[in-house]
């Protein structure tokens, strides 16, 4: 029989999971809402994160300053980004890398691909990487034949899991250790060495079966892929923050090096880095350090990979940078704090928004990277600016000064002309806040509708209270769960013009 | 003084009661309070919601209706904040598309007399002891938009300690949203309603009788969420609690 002599067919993956699909927000939300565990695991890890970075960047008298530097060189990197762009290419040429120029996810795609087949390689190590992620790298070098192992203790979580990250920083946040366990004993064995028998679910145990699981691979590889924190326009030089050392096992035992980075990451000079390295660790995971910082520059004959490829990522980037208000979220190190702090993040985790940027930075990066400035977008794009109860929490934190509810609010006006533009009849929404906006529009119109709202709350309402209203639009929204008290019989303007003010006897 | 009171449309149509305390408050203190009666809304809930052009004829209204006095007091944080912190922005956009040039000018006159009730209180009046009596445990819920946006800091709570007979309590974790958010708590109700639970696990775990704030439209929200529950904890805006006697306490 043939089908003998036929090589065994390669194990069966399933595909890289992708937040295609997501229904919008209110919808997600009602879902991640309904996991008790997930609600528990997530208020847990943002409280004690949440904590712990008031307490180090209380430390620093000078963090308003720093602060405002931070958000002060980010806006000069913006205004100036055509010209430090070309300067870095420079810098990294004379360094002994290759820059190259993706205009989208495809585009970068093709480009790590076929420097990873120009090295026969067939799989590839990663560094965490946000970047790498938005252009679902993964899923398009597996397409290649290359297989794709992520090294970060948390992305390894994930990525064995089948899963979606739900935090930049933590992308594995919603997991609790006895699901880290069960993962790790079920699918390590699928992709290379086997979990340890008998794994416990001790948080030291678990690191030392990712750490013998990674090494093999780290010891193997030829390729690696990374992000880029920061690169330096001046001398060319790209920096990596982490914690574990798998970024540092990434960056210096394979002979090839491929870096993605989002155009925004630069800095103009090398000094710019002092005001970064000090708000990204204190901001992300609350040290006034993090663990491993790596600093190259190019090539160096014989120490590290001798070959060093630079993929500069737009993707949208230009059109973020193209809207006024908007383009502050470009300021964006990922750091994750506003994450951290968000009160509606804390209770639907991060997959809910749809995109591998959650929470308050991704309700405002998320809907301009898919070009809401330029194009109406999908539903799902259009919920995330509405994601937010607009409390604030998330600019006070923020190390770089994105004032996030300012670009909400703007992002919701796109969304509106947007949808007045591409609908013949208003929504009723858009209907009902044009009838308020006339309604509020002189004190008689109001007077009016106060008087007939008085009038409807005596027939709906009992001893005060409304009724408990149904329906499919806000009033049923509001009541599911909610009691209101009737408007009252007489408005304050209706008792100020009988009363003289009060003065003529109530 | 010409102190002013910008009622805001939703304390007007269902909060009746905080005007009628605000001006109870200030005559009792010894000022006297004019109403406008030209003003209507400061556009919040169009400019927050993505209606941001209806907001235009709305702030052209509150500049006209409010100028000329020196000091405007609201009993809403958030109010306020939108007139001071973002009245600006609409007057730039109205500049933006040729609509309404002298509006930017007039905003920058009128917007910064726009006073909380708690700073009209301490910082204009310079008084934290209002004469008050009320008889009661009472929780403060400081709202995001007092805190964040305005940073009326500990003006409400050391006016709170000053009142008579009045046993001020911790509210736990008092600095996280309460869920409410405008539109938010109907286009994000189950969100809405899931922080807005959180908080009243807290106010419940306070002891307190009475949660009081300076904006009715949170304490609506999570009020809303306690007579559910059947909880006998009121809520009440501050101004009531500043302006109670304890006749009727």
């Amino acid at each position: 029989m043939t089908a003998a002599s036929a090589p065994p067919p390669p194990p069966v993956r399933p595909p890289e999971p992708s937040f295609a699909g997501t229904p919008p927000f209110p919808q997600a939300a009602r879902i991640a809402l309904a996991d008790e565990q997930l609600r528990t695991n997530l208020g847990r890890a943002t409280t004690t994160i949440r904590t712990k970075r008031a307490a180090a960047v209380a430390e620093r008298a000078d963090w308003e300053a720093l602060r405002l530097a931070g958000a002060a060189i980010k806006d000069e990197v913006m205004r100036d980004l055509p010209a430090l762009l070309e300067q870095l290419e420079r810098a990294v040429t004379a360094a002994g890398g290759t820059v190259h120029w993706a205009r989208d996810a495809a585009e970068a795609n093709a480009i790590v691909a076929g420097i990873a087949r120009d090295h026969d390689a067939t799989e590839v190590v990663k560094v965490k990487s946000m970047a790498t992620q938005e252009i679902e790298l993964n899923q398009a070098l597996r397409d290649h034949g290359i297989d794709v192992w992520e090294t970060d203790l948390a992305e390894l979580i994930v990525q064995l899991g089948h899963d979606l990250p739900s935090h930049i920083l933590v992308p594995a946040i919603h997991r609790n250790r006895t699901e880290i366990r069960d993962i790790f004993i079920d699918e390590m064995g699928r992709v290379g060495r086997p979990a340890p028998a008998g794994l416990t679910d001790v948080p030291g145990d678990l690191a030392e079966a990712a750490r013998l699981h990674l090494r093999e691979k780290f010891l193997r590889a030829r390729v690696a892929v990374s992000g880029a924190n920061f690169a330096v326009a001046e001398t060319g030089t790209v920096v990596v923050l982490e914690s574990e050392g798998n970024g540092r096992m990434c960056l210096t035992l394979p002979e090839v090096l491929v870096t993605v980075m989002g155009i925004e990451k630069l800095v103009p000079t090398w000094q710019d880095l002092e005001v970064f390295l000090q708000l990204l660790p204190r901001s992300s995971t609350a040290e006034r350090m993090n663990p491993y910082t790596s600093i190259w520059t190019g090539v160096t004959p014989g120490d590290g990979p001798q070959a060093f490829h630079l993929v500069l990522l737009d993707n949208g980037r230009t059109d973020v940078l193209s809207d006024a208000v908007g383009r502050q979220a470009l300021r964006c190190i990922r750091c994750s704090a506003c994450l951290n702090v968000c009160p509606v993040y804390e209770r639907t985790g991060g997959q809910a928004y749809g995109s591998v940027y959650p929470g308050p930075i991704g309700a405002i990066l998320t809907p301009q990277l898919r070009g809401i400035a330029k194009h109406p977008v999908d539903k799902q794009t259009a919920s995330l600016p509405y994601a937010s109860s607009l409390c604030g929490a998330c600019f006070d934190v923020c190390p770089v000064r994105i004032d996030i509810p300012e670009v909400l609010v703007h992002l919701r006006g796109q969304v509106v002309r947007q949808s007045e533009a591409t609908h013949r009849l208003p929504t009723p929404e858009a209907a009902g806040m044009r009838a308020a906006a006339w309604a509020l529009g002189t004190p008689g119109r109001l007077g009016l509708a106060e008087r007939a709202a008085g009038l409807a709350g005596r027939v709906l309402g009992r001893s005060g209270s409304l009724r408990r209203l149904r329906g499919p639009g806000p009033i049923g929204c509001w009541f599911r769960a909610r009691g209101l008290r009737a408007p009252a019989r007489e408005s304050f303007r209706a008792w100020w013009r009988r009363t003289d003010g009060g003065r003529g006897g109530d | 003084m010409r102190v002013a009171l910008f009622i805001t449309c939703y304390n007007d149509l269902l909060f009746p009661e905080v005007g009628t305390a605000i001006v109870r408050l200030l005559r009792r203190l010894g000022h006297e309070v004019d109403f406008p009666a030209e003003q209507t809304c400061c556009g919040q809930m169009h400019f927050n919601s993505g209606y941001q052009d209806a907001c235009i004829p709305l702030v052209r209204r509150f500049v006209d209706a409010f100028a000329g006095y020196d000091v405007v007091v609201t009993p809403s944080g958030s109010c306020a904040s939108m007139v001071r912190r973002y009245h600006p922005l609409v007057a730039g956009l109205a500049a933006e598309r040729g609509d309404d040039a002298r509006l930017a000018e007039q905003v920058a006159e009128v917007a910064p007399r726009v006073l909380e009730l708690s700073e009209l209180l301490v910082d204009v009046l310079g008084m934290t002891d209002v004469g008050a009596r009320f008889p009661h445990t009472v929780a403060f819920h400081p709202t995001c938009h007092s805190t964040r946006l305005l940073g009326v800091g500990d003006r409400p709570t050391r006016l709170l300690a000053a009142v008579e007979g009045l046993t001020l309590v911790d509210l736990p974790r008092s600095d996280a949203c309460c869920g409410f958010g405008g539109t938010f708590a109907v286009k994000n109700a189950d969100t809405s309603v899931a922080m807005g639970l959180d908080k009243v696990d807290d106010v419940l775990g306070s002891g307190a009788e009475v949660l009081t704030a300076g904006d009715t439209s949170c304490l609506m929200h999570i009020g809303g969420l306690l007579s559910r529950q059947q909880s006998p904890v009121r809520v009440m805006h501050l101004a009531e609690i500043l302006a109670s006697t304890g006749a009727d306490a």
